[in-house]
């Protein structure tokens, strides 16, 4: 696999179809790479359940499980941390916007929570809108340094 | 691995057994299928026992809430029984501890009801 010039090494770079399977095959990469960084068997799971948070958010939610619209998956892992970005092809979304799932009636609302568990289960979340159309979310866990105790 | 569930009759509560995994897709569609079927014959007293459920998604804690409020709505309760750290964990980011009624112990569960 390729290495960057900042030190992160290319785990995977994939083109995804917008369906369930390529979530699971999604999911399974993520945590082979956090495994790879020596994360616990509870964080590799942690990361496993956000990366499939997102996954579902491009095939179903922003591609519509559309036939001809591709996820593409990259994950890069460093000394410092995993990397994980996916973009989708579908209309764009404002996470900001979405209702807070812990707010009164919400709690009880059947779905809304993928955000709330990718941002408890990451360090770092962010996205942007992709070129046209299309959203790029990038989600980022660091790796415990020994000085973290 | 997607979700297995089987129920058995303890007096009058029906405890469903769950296994494996209940996220989107085969394992949640399971799930509320197994719980709309309980909820038509009639069960008002169900037990989820989680004990064996190794990972739950979004979707999901969607079916729980969707299964508390199906039982709920026709006049009868939906209670939790062995949670695993995972999913007592993601019922305290979601909020939901304040919701669902869970036990430890299936007999203090099981006695519960009355």
């Amino acid at each position: 696999m390729p290495e960057t010039g900042s030190g992160d090494r290319l785990h995977t770079d994939l083109v995804l179809d917008s369906n369930l399977a390529s979530v699971d095959r999604g999911e399974s990469l993520a945590m082979e790479a956090a495994q790879l960084l020596g994360f616990d068997a509870d964080t590799q799971q942690d990361i496993g359940i956000a990366i499939r948070e997102s996954l579902v958010n491009a095939v179903a939610h922003g591609n519509r499980y559309h036939a001809r619209k591709k996820v593409r998956l990259r994950i890069w892992t460093s000394r410092a941390a995993l990397t994980v970005e996916i973009e989708d092809e579908g209309r764009g979304f404002e996470p900001d916007a979405v209702p807070d799932p812990l707010e009164g009636g919400n709690v009880m609302k059947l779905s809304g929570r993928g955000l709330l568990m990718i941002r408890a289960y990451m360090d770092d979340f962010d996205y942007q809108r992709a070129g046209d159309s299309g959203t790029r979310v990038r989600l980022i866990k660091r790796v415990p340094q020994p000085a973290d105790g | 691995m997607s979700v297995k569930l089987t129920t058995r009759q303890v007096g009058d509560v029906t405890v469903i057994d769950a296994n494996g995994r209940i996220t989107l897709g085969e394992g949640s569609a399971t799930f509320r299928d197994k719980i709309k079927e309980l909820a038509g014959s009639g069960a008002k007293k169900v037990l989820v026992n989680m004990a064996e459920i190794t990972y739950i998604d979004s979707s999901g804690i969607g079916e729980l809430v969707s299964g508390f409020t199906t039982v709920t709505g026709a006049g009868g309760s939906l209670k939790l029984l062995n949670l695993g750290k995972r999913v007592q964990d993601l019922l305290q980011i979601t909020k939901l501890y304040t919701v669902f009624e869970t036990f430890d112990d299936e007999a203090a569960a099981i006695r519960s009801f009355s």
